[in-house]
């Protein structure tokens, strides 16, 4: 029994007093993070790595507290998703989607303890694949090139443009406006700058965090000024946290489905933690019976991308200590601790440093417990950041949207950027566009874009190179079936039911 | 993000700490803690205290942007006669500075000190590739350029690019455009991309396939240094395969121009010290360095070299016209 020898050296490690409060404080610290709009586990982890240093902890403990930080942040964006209408961090964009609407029906409780379970459920499951499975899978990355990378992409694109949303022309636009703000900035391959019109700013390209806090927050707050606060996310009540054990129950199988996808999307390179939630809700949304339902609150809607992102959180930790290859963008400033704490991860590092290995599995596990406890009966404790009244969040929210930026960047033009973005978002709210293909394609279009390139240098320009493997072929049709069959399926499905707007209040 | 912003206030920071500390050292390491210009700043800061060769602790200031460009601009027109600054450097550096890279900033507006220790450049294949040896790799390309492609961890005209194109051009072979290469997000990916055989060779650094030789994934078919490295005594070095190319990835730092002689002598002196030391030897074990000493005019001299091959290796493929 390797393994539970194994975890048992892990215990030992991670049980120590010390290590514990590194934990905990790593877990409260993150969940704050992650709630904070504009705040998320790439940036809260990056910020905190030079105070690790700064405390003079050993390679082991400071591991522990960071990816105590990052399970946490992946725990806490949900928050202001579900009060706010601001996704706390971008994985947790999702959860806005039926978090919010509930949030709104007065369901607040029901949204943050289904959420909260479905983040340990994910998290939790996550850990126990890392695992198990980390030793064998370190060969699957070898099984993607550019041309199953770039297929990768396109399915991203094309499910959230066919399932993900009620009109394809218009997601499809939003995708091509993100696509085409991703391509601002010095192209990589030639080194030219491409669409910077001298502005010597746009030089590296316009910051994704950037896009996302103007787009939903800023956004939120313009929205919030035109309607005085009517239908408007910023002053959600929360209620005394209670647990409906029935509605919990429901949401068992969208939490499981949520925890496998986005676990396998995290061990994706490349992936990480956004795809998996968006792919857990979408997977979720295309097999269930009331898919009208969905954006409007419906639990299951919390539930599945919750456990996705939590989940990928996980999986995106094996491709990196496995091949050294982060999953997200979170996972590579892990990556970057790693290297600057003298461990090399690879696939050796399972057998030479098996303390550190097992030493963070085991952390990661009794993490999840705390965040559990902080996360459910606690919840409170965070919400109260979040829950003061609108003459002081909305200033509130503003500002620390501001100050995030800048803190990140140390740019006045971020800024500015960051408003012109908080104005498209209420544009397109008004055009009915959506946003969340624009983040998806300032996320992803460089990726995309630098995959395709790669292919047709490995190829000399065939384009067939990119339908070539069976890996590559398999999404693609998975890709064109996310895409167009939502049309058909609409028209068919759509007469004979009518819509259920009552399903919350009788589930 | 927008470095150059970023720029503007770190130099109005870095102004107001030079102003306050007027008798303490300080390094610039030119990007965010973590990376390698970091890990030289602390680490030579370190063991200079330690050796006693300055007297207070020196001051490592992190100063990201443009690959090193937002330092580089910053030392050039606010601190040119500072004696009291080193700044962390390595080949990116001049490969950047060759390849114009930072706004018509030019090497010769600072003085190259030395570099300590460098990480090898090496290229590797997988377990079951053909290639047995750098001549086999050498014949396939000249047969059918298109056949062998490369993936290494810096963009195209990068550092790990120029590695096979140092190669074929000291093998004769001249055609360089017609050599595939594709750059990816690092060591660690180039190599899956080599084992997956998508690409059929992988060039990089020493440090970024440890690992992946120990665990038998990979093959190096050549270290380029001039004398094999101590650890990996193994692996052959180019040169001994009839190919004169030598290409580490060096650690080391860069003054003000604007210092006295003596001023960058007593520097040298001092690099020279951490250099010998028994510590930074330790160092240089730990983290997968080879030695790579080269101090003072010598430095100077080699770095001068090295980038005029850059500059006409760059045009050549186009990186510059």
């Amino acid at each position: 029994m390797d393994l539970l020898t194994n975890l048992a050296l892990g215990f030992s490690i991670a049980l120590s007093p010390w290590t514990l409060l590194l934990a905990i404080i790593g877990c409260f610290v993150g969940t704050i993070i992650g709630a904070l709009p504009g705040l998320g586990p790439s940036n809260g982890v990056a910020l905190l790595i030079p105070i690790s240093f700064s405390m003079g902890l050993d390679a082991i403990s400071a591991l522990v507290m960071l990816t105590s930080v990052y399970y946490g942040a992946m725990y806490g964006g949900r928050i202001s998703s579900i009060l706010l209408n601001i996704p706390g961090d971008e994985p947790a964009m999702m959860t806005c989607l039926d978090g919010y609407p509930m949030a709104k029906q007065g369901y607040a409780s029901d949204a943050l303890v289904i959420s909260g379970v479905a983040s340990f459920v994910g998290a939790f499951l996550a850990t126990i694949g890392l695992m198990l499975m980390a030793p064998m899978l370190a060969r699957v990355a070898f099984k993607f090139g550019p041309a199953e990378y770039f297929a990768l992409y396109m399915l991203a694109f094309c499910t959230l443009g066919g399932i993900g949303s009620n009109n394809q022309a218009k997601s499809a636009i939003a995708a091509a406006i993100g696509l085409g703000i991703a391509m601002v900035g010095l192209d990589k391959t030639t080194g030219m700058p491409r669409f910077t019109f001298g502005e010597l700013h746009l030089m590296d390209g316009v910051d994704f965090l950037v896009a996302i806090v103007g787009l939903f927050a800023v956004a939120e707050v313009f929205h919030f000024i035109e309607t005085h606060g009517r239908d408007s996310a910023i002053g959600v009540k929360l209620g005394k946290i209670t647990v409906d054990w029935a509605k919990l129950w429901s949401t068992r199988w969208a939490m499981l489905r949520g925890s496998g996808i986005g676990f396998l999307a995290g061990i994706l390179p490349g992936a990480g933690a956004s795809l998996g939630s968006f792919l857990a809700y979408m997977a979720e949304k295309a097999t269930a019976k009331d898919k009208e339902t969905f954006g409007t609150g419906n639990p299951r809607g919390v539930a599945a991308p919750e456990a996705g992102n939590n989940a990928a959180a996980g999986g995106a930790l094996i491709p990196m200590l496995t091949l050294g290859v982060p999953g997200s963008g979170t996972t590579a400033v892990l990556l970057a601790l790693l290297l600057t704490l003298n461990i090399t991860p690879g696939p050796l590092l399972f057998s030479e440093r098996p303390e550190v290995v097992w030493g963070l599995i085991a952390a990661l596990l009794i993490a999840n417990f705390v965040l559990l406890v902080m996360n459910v009966p606690m919840v409170k404790v965070f919400v109260k950041i979040l829950q003061v009244p609108s003459w002081i969040l909305l200033p509130g929210v503003t500002m620390v949207a501001f100050v995030g930026i800048f803190s990140l960047t140390g740019s006045a033009f971020d800024m500015q950027l960051m408003v012109a973005f908080g104005v498209m978002g209420w544009v397109f709210r008004k055009l009915d566009i959506p946003t969340v293909p624009v983040i998806l394609g300032i996320l992803l279009g460089n990726s995309m874009e630098d995959n395709l390139r790669r292919a047709m240098v490995l190829s000399d320009g065939d384009w067939t190179y990119l339908f070539s493997s069976p890996i590559a072929i398999g999404l693609w049709l998975a890709a064109v079936l996310g895409f167009v069959a939502p049309i058909f399926l609409r028209t068919v499905l759509k007469k004979p039911t009518l819509p259920v707007t009552d399903d919350l209040t009788s589930d | 993000m927008t470095t150059v912003t970023r720029a503007l206030a770190l130099s109005a920071f870095g102004l107001l700490a030079a102003s306050t500390s007027a008798l303490a050292t300080e390094c610039i390491a030119p990007a965010n803690p973590g990376g390698g210009w970091d890990f030289t700043c602390r680490q030579v800061a370190r063991i200079m205290q330690e050796l006693g060769a300055i007297d207070a602790p020196m001051v490592v200031t992190n100063m990201a942007g443009a690959g090193g460009g937002v330092a580089f601009t910053y030392v050039v027109t606010d601190r040119n006669d500072d004696a009291d600054l080193i700044v962390a450097a390595s080949s990116a550096t001049t490969t950047r500075l060759a390849q114009n890279a930072f706004a018509g900033a030019t090497a010769d507006q600072v003085r190259f000190l030395g570099a300590i220790g460098g990480d090898p450049g090496v290229i590797v294949v997988a377990k079951d590739s053909p290639l047995k040896n750098l001549g086999d790799m050498v014949a396939a390309i000249k047969a059918d350029p298109g056949s062998v492609a490369f993936a290494g961890g810096s963009a195209v005209g990068g550092f790990d690019h120029m590695k096979p194109l140092q190669v074929m051009k000291a093998a004769g072979f001249d055609d360089i455009t017609k050599i595939k290469y594709i750059g990816v997000d690092g060591g660690a990916d180039a190599i899956t991309q080599t084992v997956g055989g998508f690409t059929q060779a992988m060039t990089g650094d020493m440090s970024e396939i440890v690992g992946f030789i120990r665990s038998g994934d990979v093959r190096a078919l050549a270290v380029l240094t001039e004398e094999r490295v101590p650890g990996f005594e193994d692996i052959p070095t180019a040169r001994e395969q009839g190919f004169d190319v030598v290409a580490v990835n060096w650690r080391g730092l860069y003054v003000p121009k604007g210092i006295s002689d003596d001023q960058f002598n007593a520097w040298a002196a001092k690099l020279q010290q951490v250099a010998d030391s028994a510590e930074w030897q330790k160092v240089m074990t730990e983290n997968g360095l080879a030695p790579f000493v080269k101090v003072g005019g010598d430095f100077q001299s080699w770095v001068d070299g090295v980038i005029v091959e850059t500059v006409a290796l760059s045009k050549e493929i186009g990186v510059i016209q």
